[in-house]
Order: C-alpha cells, then structure tokens, then sequence
C-alpha cells in the first residue's frame, strides 16, 4: 500500500487519492505552433525513476498536490502544496 | 526435429534423453540485417515472420533477460477480437485468425482453446453499449453473440444471476472464438520455429544504445558489444520509452503497473472466460485448475512489475460478489507486469521519425492476443519500409494529427483507457 502524504492532511491511506498524471507539463500559450500542443497533450517523458506527478486527495481535503514518487520502487521522495517546490532527489 | 506423434515415440524408446535443444544460443555476430530488441512473444514473433515471409534469415533478437519472461509470462492468457473501431477490429480478428492456426504453423502446441469470451452487461446503457459493439463485430465479420441472462445462468451456475446479486446480471455479449491460449508456449514456439528458419535469438543480451548517424540507425549498443544494422524493430512492451530514447525519441506512453492472480488449482468449474467492465474484473480457469483473474491498472506510473493491495482487494471483492462459491478459495500469487499505455488505448506498430527504426508496442492490457497479428505487421513494415492496409492507422503521428483510436473515448489519460 502506498502511504501518500497530502501536504495538507498528512499520511493517508492510498485509497483516499486519485492519480492525475505527470505534473511537469506547462500549458503552451494560445498561440503556441502545433508541435508545442501536441507535446502538451500527448507526450511524456515517462521515466524510470523519480517522477514528479499530480494526485487528488479526492476522499479527503479534495486539493489537488505534487507528489515526487520513484516509479522503480514506488518509494513516496516528497509531496508539496501546487505553488511550491517538491524536495527530495530530483528526477 | 519435426515434433509428432512418431518423434514422440521415438524418444520415448530412449526414456527422453536425446531431445535435441528446440533452439540454439549463438554468441551475436558484429551485424545483421535486422536487430529486434525484445525476446517476448512480440520480438519473437517478428522474427520467424521476418523469416518466412520476408526471406530475411540474418537477423537477430536480443533479449536482456529468458525468453518470455516479461508480460508474455505474466499475462492472462486470454485472446478475443471483440474491438468497436474499425482499425481495431480488423487487427485483432487478424491476430484471431492466426492464433486458430498456430500451433501447426508453428509445429508447437500452443494450446489455442476457444472456450468463449463473455463480457457481462449489468445494466440497461450497459446492454446498449453491447448490443452497438456486438453489431460493429458483426458488421466486421467477426463472430458475436448476445446472451440473456437465462442463458448465462444455464451455462454458468455458479455465476450469481439472481435479481438481489450486488451486480445484477442483465445479459453478456459473447465471442464464441475467443479464449485462452498458453502464454509461455507462444515464446517458445515462436522461437524455436525462427531459430529453425536461421534467427539468431540471443538472450543476457541487454540493448544499451542505439546508434544513430545522419538521421538513420547504423547498430545497436549490447551488454555483449556493438551489432551493426540497418533496421532495428522494438518490441519491449512497457520499456518502450526507454528504447525509443536511445535514439531520441518521445513517445505518447506511460508505462503502469498491471496486476493479475491465481488461486490454487481446482477441478474444473469454469469451462469460458468471463470479464465485467461495470466491475473491472476478468476470469479464467488455466487448464491445471488455478483460476487465473485480474482487474484494473494500480493508476499511477511504475515500473516496478509488482503492484499494491488494494487493487487485489478490489479484484477479490469483484470475483466474491459475481461468484460467491469461490469465497472458500486460497489466492497463491500475485504479480504484476508493466503496460505500455498510450494515449488513446490503442497501439503504435509503425515506422518510426528515424530511418531504420521500427516498433510494435503501446499495447495496454491488449498486447498478450495481439501477439501473431503484431509480429505478422510489423516484420511486413520493416521489411517493405512502410505499413500494411492493417496497421496504417497505428501510427505514432496519428496523436499530431487528430487521428486517435480512442475505443472507450476516455481521453488523453493513458491510465484511463
């Protein structure tokens, strides 16, 4: 089980969150050329290692939160609050 | 050696000491004219289909672990081509087709049975949505059948059907030619039939690098040296984006952790292969008695080809509350196996943005009975340079240009299809 722990909540229980996928993709402006969309929308870096992700706590506090999350082991590497900075090992 | 019923007997008159190795293990040569990374069913498939089709026999498969021992080993062994879209369905009846015919093609049991696929419906849009994909199918020339929930009551008595069942069972649509076939032997078979053909199949041959000169590909970098060649085919499932970027490539994959268990093994109960999208929950029993079962994804990134409890919790309250009679029943392992999922739940067998560069992937939960048809087009794209009429839509361009074949209309979130 993973225990994920919500910058606002602390420590919960796996179960209580929703996983909303990779959370360093930037928004291209309105103007942005295709190639910039279709990055956006379509193509990730998906490592194998620490990857920075968004997650929901949805059963709890209902924000959404970035979590550093290793993808080999699944070893939870931080979480921080959306404007702020995650710790831990850099992916 | 030709496997029958007289080299059978053969060898049993020498208590089965001189079966000769069904395939050799070759130290890799500096180059070959075609490399294939990946030494599951899909790799391997590629190759003998290279071979016999294509006249291609100096070519390779590297695999950096045995063969089979990624999600050919860890599926759960079920093949059906019970797909809506077009592009979709005309590919996996094609794999379908071949799986009817494998194990002589091949001269190797692979054990196709074609015990049926049911999918249950539980409720009115449900059965509506059935209906509509049951008579695509059909309109596809593919066999499918809907079935009342009578009729699934007579077939499956310990299927609870009753009115008061926590799911209730308003019918299912069947694939009668679906089933189940015996994963690992489809590496096996695939293999020995291409090392006959001249293949080199190289295993502990782990792919480092790919080396890439003036906008093509010239070799690959090994765990045992460098290989010269001019046309590399990937097949390596959820490592994928691993391998496309050693050559610079991005992929629309994730790579998500999927898990599937076994109970321990029973005298037979269950003679089809039942699955529930309401649920997220598929069964079958192998033919030792284990009844094999799996769910949904774990819903996050991982590589780790182990998952989390409560998606074993979720899939064994799924089969509880569908077959309460196997509540007495021991679970006895559990795995996991890494998915290649993409964008739009549907695969990429393509010619890559590299010249000489070639994959077959983004299989999602779909890769295990895609197998022959996969390895079938993507020998015929490596070997012609460009796609057949069945894999022209599964391209990697086709999310640039708006072209995505999204069956369950989920969007852009690869854990979602």
């Amino acid at each position: 089980m993973l225990l994920i722990p919500c910058p606002w909540c602390g420590p919960r229980n796996q179960i209580e969150f929703t996983y909303g996928g990779d959370a360093t993709v930037q928004r291209p402006g309105n103007d942005a050329p295709e190639a910039a969309w279709e990055a956006f929308v379509y193509m990730r870096d998906n490592p194998s290692g620490p990857h920075d992700e968004l997650w929901l706590h949805s059963a709890g506090c209902r924000s959404w939160f970035k979590l550093r999350r290793d993808t080999r082991t699944h070893d939870i590497l931080g979480s921080a609050r959306m404007g702020d900075e995650l710790g831990g090992e850099s992916p | 050696m030709r496997y029958s019923i007289f080299s059978l007997a053969r060898n049993a008159l020498t208590h089965h000491q001189h079966w000769p190795l069904a395939w050799r293990s070759p130290a890799p040569k500096p180059r070959y004219d075609a490399v294939i990374i990946g030494g599951g069913g899909h790799g391997l498939a590629t190759a003998y289909y290279l071979a016999k089709e294509h006249g291609m026999s100096n070519i390779a498969v590297l695999e950096k672990g045995w063969l089979g021992g990624g999600n050919t080993g860890r599926n759960t062994t079920i093949v059906r081509s019970n797909y809506h879209l077009d592009p979709n369905a005309h590919f996996y009846e094609y794999s379908l087709k071949l799986w009817e015919g494998l194990s002589q093609e091949l001269n190797f049991n692979v054990m196709y049975s074609a015990r049926g696929v049911l999918n249950l419906v539980h409720s009115p849009a449900d059965m509506d949505a059935a209906m509509r994909r049951g008579n695509a199918m059909r309109l596809n020339g593919i066999d499918a059948r809907f079935l009342s929930r009578d009729e699934i009551a007579q077939w499956i008595p310990n299927l609870d059907c009753s009115a008061n069942a926590r799911f209730p069972i308003h019918g299912g649509l069947l694939q009668p030619r679906g089933g189940t076939v015996r994963h690992d032997a489809v590496a096996w078979g695939y293999a020995r039939a291409a090392d006959a053909r001249g293949v080199d199949v190289i295993q502990q041959c782990e792919v480092t690098g790919i080396r890439v000169e003036a906008g093509a590909v010239v070799g690959v970098e090994t765990t045992q040296g460098y290989i010269a060649t001019p046309k590399i085919g990937i097949a390596v499932a959820g490592h994928s984006g691993q391998v496309a970027a050693m050559a610079g490539l991005k992929l629309p994959i994730e790579s998500h952790v999927l898990q599937a268990m076994v109970t321990e093994p029973v005298k037979p109960v269950l003679d089809t292969v039942v699955t529930s999208g309401a649920v997220h929950f598929y069964i079958s029993q192998s033919d030792r008695g284990e009844l094999v079962m799996g769910g949904d994804l774990d819903f996050y990134n991982s590589y780790a080809q182990r998952g989390n409890l409560p998606i074993i919790e979720h899939v064994v309250a799924a089969c509880l509350a569908l077959f309460p009679s196997f509540g007495r029943m021991k679970l006895m392992r559990t795995w996991g196996g890494i998915m290649d999922m993409t964008m739009d739940g549907s695969p990429i067998i393509a010619k890559l943005p590299v010249n000489g560069l070639y994959m077959t992937g983004g299989w999602c939960y779909g890769g295990f009975k895609a197998t022959p048809a996969s390895g079938w087009l993507h020998a015929y794209t490596i070997a012609h340079d460009q796609p057949h009429p069945l894999n022209a839509a599964f391209t990697l361009e086709r999310f640039a240009e708006g072209r995505v074949l999204d069956e369950k209309g989920a969007g852009p979130y690869p854990w979602a299809h």
